[in-house]
């Protein structure tokens, strides 16, 4: 059987067409899916006993409830999903006193392999469709008090752009779920010309993995960096206009000794010269043997400082289910994924 | 989906197309801008199918540029890419990449077609006094091996994760790297292949106290 959960309107479109239903048909199964949340082909009332007959013969909706909650002192909830057969992802909500972010994945597993990430331990297992992306907005209990949904979870979504970009056209369509691009952020390690692609076909915030500005020091910390430089990405960025209403934001996790020094603001604040950006300062969470460490505190804020001195907005990220190994470059599913080889 | 749309290109002929093991091919073009060893560059066949990147393999002065590929089970271009012949299209990008700055005496791991940047490095001259560490599952994998051994000797290893014992080390490159007693932490380390063999790599060279700073990392993706 096939899901439908997912589906854009013109895949939609082509299904119908494909079995003879009438081409309106189509719009009536997003509306129950994408508005009405309908769960199965025999909610759609408004389609004929027949049609439904037909669609059903082939199709489900498709959604699938999570397998597992873990739940952190602070509230953060950690979602695991069985998708396909035998790969599990997962995905983060993170309640707040004004807004309740979710942080979805977009691949299971990640082929980037940057040194300070869980999920690169994993390797890669595959891409998710856009409907196993969606499906962890749909099918949690907090579902409709999502605020926000960020693409920071497990794996690139660049590197899975075509759903990822079908599961945002469903997001934002009206004919879809109809959420405003201002509460959607994808963030990437900087694969451009996914990101020219992303730019010029959506309205959502967009965020960039930097870490530090320094190419060696990139290099060690992300492969990526000897494929796309984070000089190139910045001046491919600088040929596009961002605002409030369009955010570009860059994340910078904070690693002692390595990239916390004025050193690293000077550089920082000439490489972004020019664009209209904020930078967002992560605290290392750390993962087991890794060489790595937070930076303290004390460092983290006076870097703060040193940048919002010389003009660049910028925050510092509260650090949420880190107990329950669901912050920020935890995520990880490689025990299960060991545990269903065997 | 990575398109072409954003790809400069041009349409070389293939020289020649040859299987040199089961299910893994060395494909020569003519070389038409110079390129830096450990660079790589995009492949394709139509601008409806997704451009492939590749590491080239051949020497920064050879004529022509090498591309060692193998066909993926479930990969519709790879499949199309092994039928090529002397005398088809090929789209070709201009060479990219930054994996390119070797220190002296450098260690290379790599598994399976991850040996071609350190062939290409090794056959422009660059890579004086290198040890090649290359796993692959069955001996007919260990590409270039012939040149391999007449140009590095016992500064050539090969981990053979499915072979019986013999000129082989028998076991995975992460199993040979764990207890190999030659390992000098003050080396620098070049990694290429899947995520999980790099990731797995760097993280055992780091337990034996490889600095952060000495190991670079070619991923696929």
């Amino acid at each position: 059987m096939v899901s439908l959960y997912g589906k854009t309107l013109s895949e939609l479109k082509s299904i119908v067409d494909a079995e003879g239903l009438p081409s309106f048909t189509a719009n009536q199964i997003a509306d129950w899916m994408y508005h009405h949340h309908a769960e199965s082909i025999d909610e759609m009332t408004n389609l004929s006993k027949k049609n439904r007959e037909i669609l059903a013969a082939k199709y489900i909706v498709g959604l699938t409830k999570p397998e597992r909650v873990s739940e952190s002192a602070d509230g953060t909830k950690k979602y695991l999903f069985l998708v396909g057969s035998n790969r599990y992802i997962e995905a983060a909500y993170i309640p707040e006193s004004d807004r309740a972010t979710l942080c979805v994945s977009s691949q299971s597993g990640c082929k980037m392999g940057c040194l300070f990430c869980m999920t690169a331990r994993q390797g890669f297992q595959g891409n998710l469709a856009a409907g196993e992306i969606l499906n962890q907005l749909r099918s949690i209990p907090e579902f409709t008090r999502v605020t926000n949904i960020v693409y920071m979870g497990m794996g690139e979504p660049f590197d899975n752009l075509e759903n990822v970009m079908k599961s945002l056209e469903i997001l934002t369509s009206k004919w879809g779920m109809g959420w405003s691009a201002r509460r959607i952020t994808v963030s990437t390690i900087g694969l451009i010309p996914a990101i020219k692609q992303y730019i010029v076909q959506t309205s959502c915030h967009l965020a960039i993995s930097l870490h530090t500005p320094f190419d060696e020091e990139r290099r060690m910390l992300m492969p990526i960096q000897n494929v796309y430089p984070i000089a190139d990405v910045i001046a491919e960025l600088k040929k596009y206009r961002f605002s409030d209403h369009r955010r570009l934001s860059f994340e910078y996790i904070m690693f002692d000794g390595l990239n916390d020094t004025p050193r690293h603001v000077k550089e920082l604040v000439r490489l972004l010269n020019g664009l209209t950006c904020r930078i967002n300062l992560i605290r290392f969470h750390p993962i087991p043997n890794s060489p790595l460490h937070t930076s303290p505190d004390e460092r983290i804020f006076q870097f703060r400082d040193l940048l919002t001195a010389k003009g660049i907005f910028t925050t510092i990220r509260a650090s949420r289910g880190q107990d329950i190994q669901a912050a920020c470059g935890l995520l990880s599913t490689k025990a299960l994924q060991e545990k269903g080889r065997k | 989906m990575r398109t072409w749309n954003e790809i400069s290109y041009e349409i070389q002929r293939v020289i020649s197309n040859t299987p040199i093991a089961p299910g893994a091919y060395i494909l020569k073009f003519k070389k038409n801008s110079t390129f830096i060893a450990g660079q790589a560059l995009a492949l394709g066949i139509s601008e409806d199918i997704e451009p492939r990147y590749y590491s080239i393999a051949s020497g920064e002065n050879d004529d022509e540029i090498s591309i060692l590929y193998t066909e993926k089970p479930d990969g519709k271009f790879t499949r199309i890419l092994s039928l090529l012949k002397p005398g088809d299209n090929l789209m070709v990008s201009k060479p990219f990449g930054k994996f390119t700055q070797l220190s002296p005496f450098p260690v290379f791991i790599a598994a399976g077609t991850g040996i071609a940047p350190f062939m290409s490095m090794l056959l422009s001259g660059k890579a004086k006094g290198a040890v090649v560490i290359h796993g692959a599952s069955y001996p007919d994998y260990f590409y270039y091996s012939e040149i391999l051994l007449n140009t590095l000797g016992e500064n050539y290893i090969r981990c053979c994760s499915r072979c019986q014992p013999g000129s082989f080390y028998v076991g995975r490159v992460t199993d040979y790297i764990k207890q190999w007693s030659g390992l000098n932490i003050n080396r620098p380390y070049y990694l290429c292949g899947s995520t999980e063999m790099v990731v797995e790599t760097r993280d055992i060279l780091i337990s034996r106290g490889v600095p952060i700073s000495s190991i670079n990392s070619e991923i696929y993706f």
